[in-house]
């Protein structure tokens, strides 16, 4: 297709080429939503109806009924609420310390800025490991507690990198003529360094809320009493454990069928499909400047 | 001669003191700009540092009841043992080559679907596209785990449903060792190769319109301009992606395999992480698990120390 383009100046080969490029990837982004798309197609599905087929394409009978169970779910309920918690308080938390930080060490003559930078950055390259932090948290009583899923990920080191990055860009003579007419370095930071950052912290903000939306596996270590489960965890025990019972010989399967589960992820994905594409546009500025200067 | 050195010795210490006290006033001027990193400090040093030194119970006969500092030091007795067991180098093995397949499934594809992207010029379409492959970046795998389950089980997956129709066997995309690395791969590139074209999106913005221009003028293809000009002003962020990759082999993706594998694929899909998590939390060998934590930070450290003189070598900025 592509070789056709050689002979110059034919705008023939050009436009097939468009053809093609709009077909394949409109066919990739198909692909990459049907997955949703069938997730949500089985949780409107009634359970006969999902028993009688495997080729779910649109939902021939629908129903609530998946959807009211897990409504009713009183778990169900109790750890959205622990993710809402952990989200709200981790990302201001996260936005907080990470501001802050990033503010000071984007101050390229601060005395002492390069030596933490340093001490900062090699945390991304060596890490104590898994069981170490596990015995810190655990001798700091914060076991079984959300704090546990909030202050060890208080600040993300790539998205500190990123920020402050984006405030080592800003031009200097900005903040020196506010210097000029008295403002403070703290009202720098309020008046001009945050203003104009916007489109960099709120990518910031996005990607820190879905991470601590998201997170799971701190959980799996700290937390053991269903009651400050946080969604994703109650997910994993509904999704994965009754499959394993089933597979060992239970009948948990039946018991909350295919469309129920498929109920409870939609509602768990719901909150990020409605929020993540007002963000889009931020994206590309936030992603390039951490990556590729770091 | 002596009084000399005396009077050098004094006009030194006066220096240093002139120098301790410029220090202070320097610290006292900027107070609220240190204090505002001292929460970070903190952070840091008890939630990365003290677990780095904390690392040395691999090196001790770790006893709960005594703590890190309180037990016994043992030596590379730990390491001794663990280099004599075969599910070591499993692990190790797994790690690598699940890695390896990532990189060469997961590595071109962004690049080859921002250069399709790149072409499009009607921003709506582009724009819809984009947002679509996105979104499984923001989801987490317990989530992504689940419909990979509902799409692919052997009663009711869609894609068996397919496969029966056309008369084939179901395949246990999940359950059957002999796919689940496949299944590992390819759902991996699924949550992120949209995402990964950001970079190279954005590395395509920055590249000069009259370059295009240019050719354009002298009656270059949309094809030679994508090999002429597009390929090599990316060729930087592709080099420096990949030496990034390079540097995090010993990552295969932990949280995907621990929401995805059970007994039935530890042969092929047990990794360090998670042999680390069940030997040191589910079955309680500290010591050791952390001894196979340790061992990963290291190498992991040396890859990333290449990885990044690499990226030196190569002419862009160090990562680090």
């Amino acid at each position: 297709m592509k070789k056709r383009k050689n002979t110059i100046q034919i705008p023939t080969g050009s436009k097939i080429f468009d053809i093609f490029n709009y077909i394949f990837l409109s066919i990739v982004g198909i692909l990459t939503l049907y997955p949703f798309w069938d997730a949500f197609v089985v949780s409107l599905s009634p359970i006969e109806e999902y028993l009688k087929t495997s080729i779910h394409l649109w939902p021939t009978k629908i129903s609530i009924e998946p959807y009211s169970y897990m409504l009713n779910l009183r778990e169900l309920w109790i750890s959205y609420w622990n993710t809402i918690i952990v989200t709200v308080v981790g990302t201001s938390l996260n936005m907080l310390m990470t501001i802050m930080t990033a503010y000071v060490l984007s101050k390229k003559d601060l005395k002492g800025q390069r030596i933490i930078m340093f001490f900062i950055i090699f945390t991304m390259m060596f890490s104590g490991g898994l069981i170490p932090l596990y015995i810190v948290i655990k001798n700091l009583k914060m076991m079984n507690s959300l704090a546990a899923l909030i202050i060890p990920t208080a600040m993300s080191t790539y998205n500190l990198i990123i920020l402050r990055n984006f405030f080592y860009s800003i031009p200097q003579s900005l903040e020196e003529a506010a210097m000029i007419d008295g403002c403070s370095e703290i009202g720098i930071l309020f008046k001009i360094v945050i203003p104009i950052s916007k489109p960099a912290i709120t990518t910031i903000t996005l990607f820190y809320a879905v991470t601590n939306w998201n997170q799971f596996f701190s959980a799996v270590l700290y937390i053991y009493d269903k009651n400050k489960w946080p969604l994703q965890l109650f997910l994993r025990s509904l999704l994965f454990e009754n499959d394993m019972a089933y597979q060992a010989g239970g009948e948990s399967l039946f018991m909350l069928g295919q469309p129920m589960k498929m109920a409870a992820v939609m509602m768990a994905i719901i909150p990020i499909m409605c929020v993540y594409p007002f963000f889009q546009k931020h994206f590309t500025k936030g992603v390039m400047l951490g990556a590729v200067k770091g | 001669m002596f009084m000399e050195a005396k009077v050098l010795e004094k006009k030194k210490t006066r220096k240093t003191e002139i120098r301790s006290n410029n220090l202070c006033r320097y610290f006292l001027k900027h107070k609220y700009l240190y204090f505002m990193l001292l929460p970070a400090i903190v952070y840091y040093i008890i939630f990365h540092y003290v677990p780095m030194y904390g690392a040395i119970i691999a090196f001790k006969n770790f006893n709960v009841s005594k703590g890190i500092l309180g037990s016994d030091w043992i030596g590379l007795a730990n390491f001794k043992q663990l280099f004599q067991m075969d599910k070591f180098y499993q692990v190790i093995w797994n790690t690598l080559t699940i890695s390896l397949k990532r990189l060469i499934v997961g590595f071109p594809t962004p690049i080859i679907m921002a250069l399709l992207l790149n072409e499009v010029k009607r921003t709506t379409f582009k724009k819809t596209i984009q947002t679509a492959i996105y979104l499984p970046h923001f989801i987490s795998w317990v989530i992504l785990g689940g419909m990979l389950v509902n799409l692919l089980s052997l009663d009711n997956g869609l894609v068996n449903g397919i496969i029966t129709a056309f008369g084939g066997s179901p395949i246990g995309f999940l359950t059957d060792d002999k796919y689940f690395v496949k299944t590992l791969v390819v759902s991996m590139v699924w949550k992120e190769f949209g995402w990964n074209t950001i970079i190279y999106m954005a590395a395509l913005l920055g590249i000069d319109p009259q370059l295009y221009e240019a050719a354009i003028v002298d009656g270059a293809s949309r094809w030679k301009q994508t090999i002429h000009i597009t390929i090599p002003c990316i060729m930087s962020t592709i080099v420096v992606v990949f030496i990034l990759r390079l540097g995090g082999l010993m990552e295969a993706g932990f949280e995907q395999i621990f929401v995805l594998y059970h007994p039935g694929v530890y042969k092929v899909a047990d990794i360090i992480d998670t042999y680390v998590y069940r030997t040191g939390l589910a079955e309680g060998k500290f010591a050791m698990a952390s001894a196979v934590g340790l061992f990963k930070s290291l190498i992991n450290f040396i890859l990333l120390v290449l990885a990044n003189k690499m990226s030196r070598m190569a002419g862009e900025e160090g990562v680090f």
